[in-house]
């Protein structure tokens, strides 16, 4: 019978699934992801995580909780680096221990590090992961190769415009990669963390909505690496977050472009990165007088608050198009 | 050029004697207060940390008294304070203050960067005239570490309620009024005689550990005065880290010996905490275990809201305080915190471990 491995729907899952996955099967594990977020999956993990704990960690657990009776082993990485010199954030680097503490019956737990704040192959990392699975170097190295090359697939996919979900749609059902909404409406940069505006239930649709209403919605992840990269050295110093990096310098690059007419900030409650980054980004805004809404999501919020003001904020879009410039609305 | 700095704890008497023994003028922001506090939440980001709020406060009072520089430490993550200073820096200028912005940053590149720093805001000074003024800012540091440890042993122990608090308010003041290391034995034997003249009843005591973010705990404003409110409900506690214990970790890389270490508390950490999450949470936990072994009867943990390596240490607290056996209380400080709240879960907690000691 072959070993099935847990993937929970939660944090980095937008940015690197084809990663894990490809490598887990191509060792010849079977990879389970925890179901889509649901009231039931949110409710859980809200049950087992402590109070002060944000939204993302505290849904981790509820996907963690999903997967705990349907798997031999979990996949939690402990993500201490993922670029040189950058962290993501002080709850990936303790999240194995949060879970292993907070969750009893647990499966074992594969949790090793990947630190890349000194190196920069992933690749130490891999034979540590392989290891617990099998002793044939050769199988892990030929794994690596194989998940690197979807993974930069899924990258180029992310980058002509796809969403995650989308992409991995290309990637693992064969959808068409159907051609980018072009035409009219105007454009709406939506600015967040991965697996708050990726997350339908979390974000409660709020790209699909916005799609729904005929605007043509872009993300940090539509952009390439270097790009963003670029922008944000523009900080007075460097930013010691990967998510941070990805959202400051799309949101300056937006910012500037001509072709995106408004902005979306998405943060959760109590975030600590958001608190900081989002501060930057809003006076940078301001500062330039694009149409912007920042959005705080939480457990509590409620989707009748969430419509409003996004029908609010695309009314003031709409309204600013037909005014002259300079005047103020 | 008129230097500032945030106010934490006892910090800026070791910090303005530095300087002042250097020659660089200083602007010591008033003393933290509410005012501080809401000048600070009203400007800094909602969700920023209360150590953000009450840093940007003290900038805004001291330029009032006409501060023009700003001198802080940085850091490389992951936690928020590596960041500060940008932000707040950020914020101060849409407000319309002028203000210098010296960041002294753990070198990245080279350690020229730093030595710079250092040179920029001392002026004339040679670098053995530095040295020796760090020497004299580490060395007040140390005396007002023991008053400290002092007072929290004689406070539980008094024969008059506020004799101790009494005594430490005039010994600080010896320590402050120094302003030659030449001059500071002497102080440092007045102290010991105003300290030695507090009269104590021998009874049994309660002791308790505190742990937890840096600032919080070492500034009393922030933490409603915790360790003096433990002092009067029979409490010895003893603070996890103390300010010259920090410096020595984190700014001579443990230099000088014989002081205890991080490296200790990060150790004693797993398997609970295995490994480090930014800020102190890897040490607030395996300082918890270290307590624990010590026979402590009860850990406090402080924290200011939204702080990310103190909630990763909160959520592996409860298997610890079971699997060990050491009752611990989280307190979470921020803008709202109230004292009556807090007052009332202290007396249940101390109630509880009396209970359990057996001397109510």
């Amino acid at each position: 019978m072959t070993l099935k491995v847990g993937i929970p729907r939660a944090l980095l899952y937008y940015y690197y699934l084809p990663l894990w996955r490809t490598f887990f099967e191509a060792l010849g594990l079977e990879v389970v992801i925890s179901r889509p977020t649901t009231k039931t999956i949110l409710e859980a993990g809200l049950q087992n995580s402590g109070d002060d704990v944000c939204l993302p960690v505290r849904l981790a657990f509820g996907h963690v909780l999903d997967l705990k009776d349907r798997v031999d082993v979990l996949f939690l990485p402990r993500l201490v680096s993922i670029a040189r010199r950058e962290y993501i954030c002080p709850k990936f680097l303790g999240f194995p221990d949060m879970v292993r503490h907070g969750i009893s019956g647990l499966p074992p737990l594969i949790d090793p590090n990947l630190n890349l704040y000194r190196k920069d192959s992933p690749y130490p990392f891999f034979v540590a992961l392989g290891r617990n699975f099998t002793g044939n170097r050769l199988a892990i190295y030929l794994a690596y190769r194989r998940a690197m090359h979807v993974q930069a697939r899924y990258v180029q996919l992310l980058e002509k415009g796809l969403f995650p979900e989308q992409a991995l749609g290309v990637l693992y059902r064969g959808v068409a990669e159907g051609q980018e909404p072009g035409g009219g409406g105007p454009a709406v940069a939506v600015i967040g963390h991965p697996y708050n505006i990726y997350d339908p239930y979390i974000s409660m649709n709020l790209l699909s909505r916005l799609a729904g209403s005929g605007v043509r919605v872009c993300s940090a992840d539509n952009l390439p690496e270097t790009l963003v990269r670029e922008q944000a050295t523009r900080l007075p110093k460097h930013l010691f977050w990967s998510l941070g990096q990805r959202m400051i310098g799309a949101a300056w690059h937006y910012l500037q472009s001509p072709d995106v007419d408004g902005i979306i900030h998405v943060a959760s409650f109590a975030c600590g990165p958001d608190s900081l980054t989002g501060e930057l980004i809003s006076r940078e805004v301001r500062r330039r007088g694009k149409p912007f809404l920042n959005l705080t999501l939480d457990e509590h919020s409620a989707e009748a608050g969430v419509v409003t003001r996004l029908e609010a904020f695309l009314d003031m879009m709409e309204r600013r198009q037909f005014l002259p410039a300079g005047e103020s609305v | 050029m008129k230097v500032t700095f945030p106010h934490m704890g006892h910090m800026w008497i070791c910090l303005s004697a530095m300087l002042e023994y250097l020659g660089v003028e200083v602007v010591v922001p008033p003393p933290t207060s509410k005012r501080t506090l809401t000048l600070g939440a009203r400007h800094a980001p909602e969700f920023a940390c209360l150590p953000l709020k009450l840093n940007l406060g003290n900038f805004i009072e001291a330029a009032e008294r006409g501060a023009d520089t700003i001198l802080m430490a940085g850091g490389c993550g992951p936690c928020r304070f590596g960041y500060y200073a940008q932000v707040e820096h950020a914020i101060l200028e849409d407000l319309g203050y002028n203000y210098r912005l010296v960041v002294m940053e753990p070198p990245q590149k080279h350690v020229g960067e730093l030595l710079s720093k250092i040179k920029y805001i001392t002026g004339h000074s040679s670098w053995w005239e530095v040295i020796r003024g760090i020497r004299f800012g580490y060395q007040k540091a140390r005396m007002v570490d023991e008053l400290e440890r002092r007072a929290h042993y004689l406070r539980p122990r008094e024969s008059h309620r506020g004799s101790t608090d009494k005594a430490f308010k005039r010994a600080l003041q010896e320590i402050i009024a120094v302003k030659h290391p030449r001059d500071l034995p002497q102080a440092g034997e007045r102290v010991r005689r105003i300290m030695a003249g507090v009269a104590i009843r021998p009874r049994p005591v309660l002791r308790v550990g505190i742990v937890g973010e840096i600032f919080t705990l070492l500034e009393p404003f922030a933490n409603h005065d915790l360790e003096r409110r433990l002092g009067y409900l029979g409490v010895q506690t003893d603070r996890s880290i103390y300010l010259s214990e920090w410096v020595n970790d984190h700014l001579f890389l443990g230099l000088v010996r014989g002081l205890r270490s991080r490296k200790e508390a990060c150790r004693a950490a797993p398997p609970y905490l295995n490994h480090f999450v930014g800020g102190h949470g890897q040490e607030t936990v395996g300082s918890t275990v270290m307590y624990a072994r010590q026979g402590y009867d009860g850990v406090i943990q402080l924290l200011p809201f939204t702080c990310m390596p103190e909630i990763v240490a909160h959520s592996v607290l409860p298997g610890l305080s079971t699997g060990l056996g050491i009752p611990t209380l989280t307190i979470t400080v921020d803008e709202q915190s109230g004292e009556a709240g807090l007052v009332t879960r202290l007396e249940a907690f101390i109630d509880l471990l009396a209970r359990k000691k057996g001397v109510v």
